[in-house]
């Protein structure tokens, strides 16, 4: 199939590529660009563990083709540290000990990072309702959400 | 590659899609939100020879209240249909059974209309749309049709919109004044697809109902309306016995489809139980 160039920023970096149309943007990331980061659980949009944010709002990154992206923003998980270290909310993941085998926790973390920016000082309750769309197959969750709360509230400083 | 290959098109107007589709027919596959799509390119459940991107259409995302009429666009993602002010006015039923669909990341992106033409049997608002007696919009190049909801849904994954067609707008009818609502879901996650979910909507006058609507999901190739239900309810007073006799016509009503996570008895119970609170909850509704 005929190639698409498809030019977008991922990580504030701009990037121009000629992509097969079938390549889901999971692929891109990891197979083109070398951002492991964003994991693959399923495929079918079903675990989070490929969550980024498009334009500033969380997706499932195995649901995306890449050239659907032409003009957009893309962050990932590689993106979200700043110049002095870890995010607060990885940094929480990491004091609250939010994972265990750390496959689901790009995903998490993403996710973690959008109910922050959503929520002012989110409940355990919004914290679990809000992770419907991201599985853990091992902390049993409570860890993950102990540390989004740090997280959040890391966040608002 | 988990994908069949395909070719791409992002058209900017309505017009060159709808020629698009009249090029390609069969071949062709609209992508919305792309939140049923992907996923079951990635199954090659699908092998399209090529894939018309709608997200670059302008206007086609608005939902509004007038005349009546809740209308929905084709590019209204489920997150602005769910926090919807139009839709919780116009259609109470519709309000209550959204929160049911699907998760956070994929409602930011996936679509109503695409949900409805995805016409997945476990799927809420397809339920909906035929409790509600909703219509679907319908454009080709040869020009618009309005089809209802009864008429949309054919069956599993299936429904009246012929290749060369886009769903551009849905229009659900404003409820009527007193009329109330109530929706249940029983699923293996909250937001994954329902094993079953009832959706009922109730009016009542002089103590006795009047006009009831009771919907299914899960319990078949699409969206099943419990006609025999409905009757058992017509003049009835409201109240449990009246609800209960209702359930039992609607688990009668269904022939379930069974799977490794539901089996027809279950299914039928749940029909039973879902459609005893759905309308208990339309009941309470109603004024
Ligand atoms: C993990 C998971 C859980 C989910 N849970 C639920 C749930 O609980 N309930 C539920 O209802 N849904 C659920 N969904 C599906 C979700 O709601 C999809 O977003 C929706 O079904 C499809 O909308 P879309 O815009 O993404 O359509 P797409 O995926 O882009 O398209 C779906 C189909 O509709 C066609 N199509 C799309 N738009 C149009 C149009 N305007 N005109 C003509 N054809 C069109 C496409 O060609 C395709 O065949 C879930 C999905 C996932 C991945
Ligand atoms: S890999 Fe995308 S949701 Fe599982
Ligand atoms: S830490 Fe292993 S899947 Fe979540």
């Amino acid at each position: 199939m005929a190639g698409v160039s498809v030019t977008f920023t991922v990580n504030g970096r701009e990037v121009t590529a000629t992509v097969d149309p079938r390549t889901l943007l999971v692929h891109f990331l990891r197979e083109h660009l070398k951002l492991t980061g964003t994991h693959i659980g399923c495929d079918t949009s079903q675990c989070g563990a490929c969550t980024v944010h498009l334009d500033g709002r969380p997706a499932k990154s195995c649901a995306l083709l890449a050239v659907q992206l032409e003009g957009a923003e893309v962050t990932t998980i590689e993106g979200v540290a700043g110049p002095d270290g870890m995010h607060p909310m990885q940094a929480a993941f990491k004091e609250h000990h939010g994972l265990q085998c750390g496959f689901c926790t790009p995903g998490m973390v993403m996710m973690g990072i959008d109910i922050a920016n959503r929520h002012e000082a989110p409940d355990e309750a919004t914290i679990r309702r809000e992770l419907e769309g991201n599985l853990c197959r091992c902390t049993g969750y409570h860890n993950i959400v102990a540390s989004i709360a740090a997280g959040a509230s890391s966040m608002r400083g | 590659m988990k994908p069949p290959p395909f070719d791409y098109c992002c058209p900017d107007t309505l017009d060159e899609v709808l020629t698009l589709l009249a090029e390609h027919g069969e071949a062709a596959k609209v992508i919305a939100g792309g939140q049923s799509l992907v996923p079951m390119l990635n199954l090659r459940a699908l092998h399209p020879g090529v894939l018309i991107d709608i997200n670059r259409l302008p206007g086609l995302d608005h939902i509004s209240l007038e005349d009546g009429q809740l209308r929905v666009g084709a590019l209204a993602r489920h997150k602005a249909v769910l926090e919807s002010a139009a839709v919780s006015e116009a259609s109470p039923l519709m309000a209550l059974a959204y929160p049911y669909v699907s998760h956070g990341p994929i409602r930011n992106r996936g679509t109503l209309c695409g949900n409805l033409c995805h016409n997945d049997p476990a799927s809420e608002m397809p339920a909906v749309a035929l409790a509600s007696g909703a219509e679907m919009v319908l454009q080709s190049a040869g020009g618009t049709r309005t089809v209802a909801a009864e008429d949309f849904f054919t069956g599993m994954l299936s429904t009246a919109a012929e290749a060369n067609e886009i769903l551009v707008e849905v229009r659900v009818p404003r409820a009527p004044a007193g009329q109330g609502a109530g929706f249940h879901e029983v699923s293996p996650r909250k937001g994954d697809f329902a094993y079953v979910a009832v959706g009922a909507t109730l009016q009542v006058a002089d103590g006795a109902c009047t006009g009831a609507r009771i919907v299914c999901a899960g319990v078949g190739d699409g969206p099943h309306r419990a006609y025999a239900a409905e009757d058992a309810l017509t003049g009835a007073a409201p109240g449990d016995d009246a609800f209960r006799q209702a359930a039992a016509a609607a688990a009668d009503s269904i022939d379930p489809s069974e799977d490794f996570h539901a089996d027809a008895d279950y299914r039928r119970d749940l029909v039973r139980s879902l459609t005893r609170r759905a309308l208990a909850d339309a009941a309470s509704r109603c004024n």
